[in-house]
C-alpha cells in the first residue's frame, strides 16, 4: 500500500510525470538510439553526428511546436509548409532585391507568417469554417504569393550576417539547436503554466464547457493559429539562411512531418490531449530514423515508406490503449482459446 | 407471468483490480418490468454490459429460457432476443426513422436496399407500439422523446424478448414519460420482459412489478413493488437509513442581490422579471422546454437577450459573454454535466480551477501552490471522493462529478449561484449531500437560483418558486403554497381550463 502511494506521489512530480505520460514514445526513442549505437557506434555516437541530427530535427521542431497547440484545440494547420516558403522568399527577396536591412527583412518575413496564421485563425474562429479547408486554402495562397514574388525562381543570398542565423555557432553548438531549446522551454511554459495554456486544453477537451467557464474561445483560437504561423515563418528564415537561398519548392510536406511528430508524441487528433514533451520526443524519433536511414544510404523514397509505416504503428498503438480496443479483444480471445485447449 | 425468461447466477466480474460485480443473481419473468436499482457505481451498467455481451463474466452463468448460454458479443445478444436502450441516443441524426430502424440489417432486393419494404415495415412497427411518427422524416427533426421511441422500435425489430432501458426518462418531460409508460405497457402485453434502470423512485412504483437492489457490486435483495416503499429501498441502496432526505434551514431574507426585469428573447422567453435575495433559494419549475435553462443562460451572458435589464448588487449590467458574468459574481452550474459542465478527459484539479484562474495566478504563470490549495479546500468542503486531484474526472461516479462541477463554480466565489438541475443523474446518497451543501451556501448568505424538474426537490428546498410556461413566468408561489399539484397546474396551464 505504502509502496503504491509513494509511486503515485512520484508520478505527480513534473519530471517523472512527463516521463510516465510519454512512456511509449520514450521507450521507442531509447530502443532506436540503443540499436543505432550498437549498429553504427562510430558514426552515430560521434559528437558531430549528434549535433547534426539535432540540427536537422530543429527545423521540424519549430513547426511541430506550433502544430501541437493547433491540434490540442482540435484544429489542423496545413499551411505551415507554404508559410516556410513564403517567409524565406520574402525575407531573402527584401534583402537582395530591395536592399532592406537584414533585421527589418526578417521581421517582415516572420510577421507575414504570423499574419497568414492570424487570417486562417480569424476565419476559423469567426465564421466556423473547418480548419482543414481554411488552412488548405492558405497553403495555396501562401505558396502562390511566394512564387509570384520570386517569379518561381530560386534566389541566392551571400550576405555573411544573414548566413550566421542558420550557420552560426555558440560555444560550438549550432544556433538552430539553441533556438530549438529556447522555443521548447517557452512553449512548455506557455502550455503548462499560463492561463492561455489551460484555455487551450479546455477548448480541445470540451468546447461548450469552456465557453460556459468564461474561456474567450475565439481569441485563443486566433492566437493559436497566429503562433503556428509565426513559428513556421521563423523556420522559413532559418532554413533560407542555411541554404544560402530561397527556393520555390521549399517546405513541401513540412506540415505532414510536423503533424507526424505530434501524433507520434501522443497529441490526440481529436483534441484536448497532448504535451510539448511528447511532440519533442516524436520529432526526435522521426529525425533519428531519417538519420539512420541516411547513414545506411537508403534512398529517400524508401525513407518515405518507412516513415509512413512508423506513423501508422504509432497511431495504432495510441488508439489501442483503451480497454475495449480491437487489439485487446483479439489478445483476450486468443488467451481464452489457449486456456480452453489447456483445460481439455 | 410465471415463466422465467432470464436467470443470471453468481455473476462475478473484475476490471484490473476493481471488483465490479460480486456473485450477483438476477431473474426476469415473462412480461414483467423488473427495475434495477442502485447508486451510481453500484454495478448496474456492468451487469447490463455482461448481459449484452459487451463484457464477459469471470464466473457465473446466464440462462435464457432455462438454457445455459454464452453471450460473446452484441450480435449474439440480439440472437437471444436481448435489446439494450442506452441512456444516450445512439442513432444517426441524418438518416430517416426507417433507415435507422433497419440500419445494419437492411432488406436487399437485387443488391439494392429495398426502401419501399423498409418504410412499410417500419411504419407498421411504429404503429404496433401505438406511436404517431412518420418513418420517412429524418431523425434529427424528432424530439428527444420521439428519438427514444425510435430506439425502442429498433430494438423490437430484432424480435426482442428482453429489453433493457437505462435511465430512459432522464431527458423527458412528464408528458413524454407518460407516453413512454404507455409504450412499456404495450410491450408487456406482447410478452416482452423489461429491465428498467432509473433513479426516480416515483417511476419505479408506477411501472415496475419487482425491484432488485444492488450495492457496491453485490446483490442486496429483490422486492415485489407492491410490498415495499421508498424509504425501505433507499436504505437498501445506501446500506443505512437516511433520516431526513432534504436539508433546509430557512434564513432571514435580506437585501436583493440580483434583479431581472422584462428580460426577453424572441422565440425563447418574454418579460421575465424576478429578484433573488441574500440567503434565498429561488426555484424555477416548469416543463422541459419551457425556457427555464434559456433564461438562466441569458442572465449568465451565454445567450444574448433582445431586451430587459439585469441589476446585480445595485449596478445595471449587460454581459456579452460568460466571462464577464463570472467576473461580476455569477456562477452557473449547467444542466448537462458531461457536455457543458466538465472537461471529462482532464483531471479533477483542472476542472475545479478552470473558472477561477484569476485567483491562482502568480504573475503570468499559474501557481501550483495556489491551485493545490484551492483544489484541496473545495474537495474537502464538498467531500469529493477521488483517489487524487490528478485523476481523470471521467473516472468518478456521477455524484462526485456533479460535486466537481459545483466546486468549480463555487471556487469562482459567486454572489449569485445558478443551479440548473443540480441533482440530475445523481444517486440518492450524493443527492442528500448536495442538498446539504446548497443549504449551507444559502445559510452563509449566497443568493441561489435552482432550476429543477424534480418537484419534491423544488418544494422542499426553495423559499419561493417561479413557474415557467412557454417562456413566461406564470406564477410566483411562496413556500407555504407549494404543492406538486399547484405547480403542475401552472406549468401545464391546467388551472386555466
Amino acid at each position: 500500500m505504502s509502496k503504491k502511494n509513494t509511486f503515485a506521489k512520484l508520478k505527480e512530480l513534473p519530471v517523472i510525470g512527463m516521463l510516465f505520460s510519454n512512456i511509449g514514445i520514450l521507450s521507442v526513442l531509447l530502443i532506436i538510439c540503443a540499436a543505432l549505437a550498437i549498429a553504427e557506434p562510430k558514426s552515430f555516437l560521434s559528437s558531430s553526428n549528434i549535433l547534426s541530427v539535432l540540427r536537422q530535427i530543429s527545423n521540424n521542431m519549430y513547426i511541430a511546436l506550433g502544430m501541437t497547440l493547433v491540434i490540442i484545440i482540435s484544429g489542423i494547420d496545413l499551411s505551415v509548409g507554404s508559410v516556410v516558403c513564403l517567409s524565406g522568399t520574402i525575407t531573402v527577396g527584401l534583402i537582395t532585391l530591395s536592399g532592406y536591412p537584414i533585421w527589418l527583412a526578417i521581421i517582415i518575413g516572420i510577421l507575414l507568417g504570423a499574419l497568414c496564421g492570424f487570417c486562417s485563425g480569424t476565419i476559423i474562429a469567426q465564421f466556423k469554417v473547418p480548419a482543414f479547408i481554411v488552412t488548405m486554402a492558405m497553403m495555396n495562397i501562401a505558396r502562390g504569393a511566394a512564387n509570384v514574388y520570386s517569379g518561381a525562381r530560386s534566389m541566392r543570398i551571400t550576405d555573411k550576417v544573414f548566413e550566421t542565423i542558420g550557420m552560426g555557432k555558440l560555444f560550438g553548438i549550432p544556433l538552430p539547436i539553441i533556438y530549438m531549446v529556447i522555443l521548447i522551454a517557452v512553449m512548455s511554459f506557455v502550455l503548462n503554466k499560463t492561463k492561455f495554456g489551460t484555455y487551450i486544453y479546455a477548448i480541445g477537451g470540451n468546447r461548450e464547457s469552456a465557453r460556459l467557464s468564461g474561456v474567450p474561445i475565439k481569441k485563443v483560437e486566433i492566437a493559436v493559429y497566429t503562433i503556428a504561423g509565426l513559428l513556421a515563418a521563423f523556420a522559413g528564415v532559418v532554413l533560407a539562411s542555411r541554404m544560402y537561398s530561397a527556393q520555390p519548392s521549399v517546405g513541401e510536406g513540412f506540415e505532414l512531418d510536423a503533424i507526424a511528430a505530434c501524433v507520434l508524441g501522443g497529441v490526440s487528433m481529436s483534441g484536448g490531449k497532448g504535451r510539448i514533451s511528447g511532440t519533442v520526443l516524436g520529432a526526435m524519433v522521426i529525425g533519428i530514423i531519417s538519420n539512420w536511414l541516411n547513414l545506411l544510404d537508403v534512398n529517400s523514397f524508401w525513407q518515405l515508406i518507412v516513415k509512413g509505416i512508423i506513423i501508422l504503428i504509432a497511431v495504432l498503438i495510441d488508439t489501442q490503449k483503451s480497454s475495449d480496443s480491437a487489439l485487446k479483444k483479439l489478445l483476450g480471445s486468443v488467451k481464452r482459446l489457449c486456456g480452453k485447449k489447456n483445460a481439455a | 407471468m410465471s415463466h422465467t425468461v432470464l436467470r443470471m447466477e453468481g455473476i462475478d466480474k473484475s476490471f484490473s483490480g476493481t471488483h465490479a460485480l460480486k456473485n450477483i443473481n438476477f431473474e426476469l419473468k415473462l412480461g414483467e418490468v423488473h427495475a434495477l436499482l442502485g447508486e451510481n457505481g453500484a454495478g448496474k451498467s456492468t451487469l447490463i454490459k455482461v448481459l449484452g455481451g459487451i463484457h464477459q463474466p469471470d464466473s457465473g452463468s446466464i440462462f435464457i429460457n432455462d438454457e445455459k448460454v454464452n453471450i460473446r458479443g452484441i450480435n449474439e445478444a440480439r440472437k437471444y432476443g436481448i435489446g439494450i436502450i442506452h441512456q444516450e441516443i445512439v442513432l444517426v441524426p441524418f438518416l430517416t426513422v426507417a433507415q435507422n430502424i433497419f440500419l445494419g440489417h437492411e432488406p436487399v432486393r437485387a443488391g439494392v436496399v429495398d426502401s419501399k419494404t423498409i418504410n412499410a415495415d417500419a411504419q407498421e412497427m411504429v404503429a404496433r407500439l401505438g406511436l404517431d411518427i412518420d418513418v420517412t422524416t429524418p431523425l434529427e427533426r424528432l424530439t428527444i422523446a420521439q428519438q427514444q421511441m425510435v430506439e425502442i422500435v429498433k430494438a423490437s425489430s430484432f424480435n426482442v424478448k428482453i429489453l433493457v432501458m437505462d435511465e430512459p426518462t432522464s431527458s423527458l418531460s412528464d408528458e413524454e414519460v407518460e407516453k413512454l409508460f404507455e409504450t412499456i405497457e404495450k410491450l408487456k402485453k406482447q410478452n416482452v420482459s423489461i429491465i428498467y434502470i432509473s433513479h426516480r423512485m416515483e417511476e419505479l412504483f408506477r411501472i415496475s412489478d419487482r425491484i432488485t437492489v444492488i450495492r457496491d457490486g453485490t446483490y442486496v435483495g429483490t422486492k415485489n413493488t407492491s410490498e415495499t416503499n421508498a424509504s425501505e429501498l433507499v436504505s437498501m441502496m445506501v446500506g443505512r437509513t437516511l433520516k431526513s432526505f432534504y436539508v433546509r434551514t430557512y434564513n432571514e431574507i435580506s437585501e436583493t442581490v440580483l434583479s431581472v426585469r422584462n428580460l426577453s428573447r424572441k422565440g425563447e422567453f418574454e418579460d421575465v422579471s424576478f429578484d433573488v435575495h441574500k440567503g434565498e433559494i429561488l426555484g424555477f419549475s416548469g416543463l422541459v422546454g419551457a425556457g427555464r435553462s434559456e433564461i438562466m443562460q441569458s442572465v449568465f451572458g451565454a445567450l444574448p437577450s433582445d431586451r430587459g435589464e439585469i441589476v446585480l448588487n445595485g449596478n445595471t449590467v449587460k454581459f456579452k459573454n460568460p466571462k464577464q458574468a463570472i467576473k461580476a459574481g455569477i456562477s452557473l452550474v449547467p444542466e448537462d454535466r458531461k457536455n457543458e459542465g466538465l472537461v471529462l478527459m482532464n483531471s479533477v484539479s483542472y476542472n475545479i480551477k478552470l473558472a477561477s484562474l484569476h485567483f491562482v495566478m502568480n504573475g503570468i504563470a499559474e501557481s501550483r501552490k495556489k491551485i493545490s490549495a484551492l483544489v484541496s479546500d473545495y474537495m474537502q468542503r464538498l467531500r469529493i471522493k477521488a483517489a487524487s486531484p490528478e485523476i481523470e474526472v471521467s473516472s468518478l461516479s456521477g455524484g462526485n462529478q456533479q460535486k466537481v462541477v459545483l466546486a468549480k463554480w463555487l471556487a469562482a466565489r459567486p454572489d449569485v449561484l445558478i443551479l440548473d438541475e443540480p441533482t440530475r443523474g445523481v444517486d440518492v446518497g450524493a443527492k442528500q449531500e448536495i442538498y446539504s451543501i446548497i443549504n449551507d451556501l444559502a445559510a452563509n448568505g449566497m443568493a441561489i437560483i435552482m432550476v429543477s424538474s424534480d418537484l419534491p426537490e423544488i418544494i422542499n428546498m426553495c423559499d419561493s418558486v417561479c413557474v415557467v410556461r412557454s417562456g413566461r413566468i406564470v406564477a410566483k408561489l411562496p413556500r407555504e403554497e407549494l404543492t406538486q399539484e399547484r405547480i403542475m397546474n401552472y406549468a401545464t396551464g391546467g388551472n386555466e381550463q
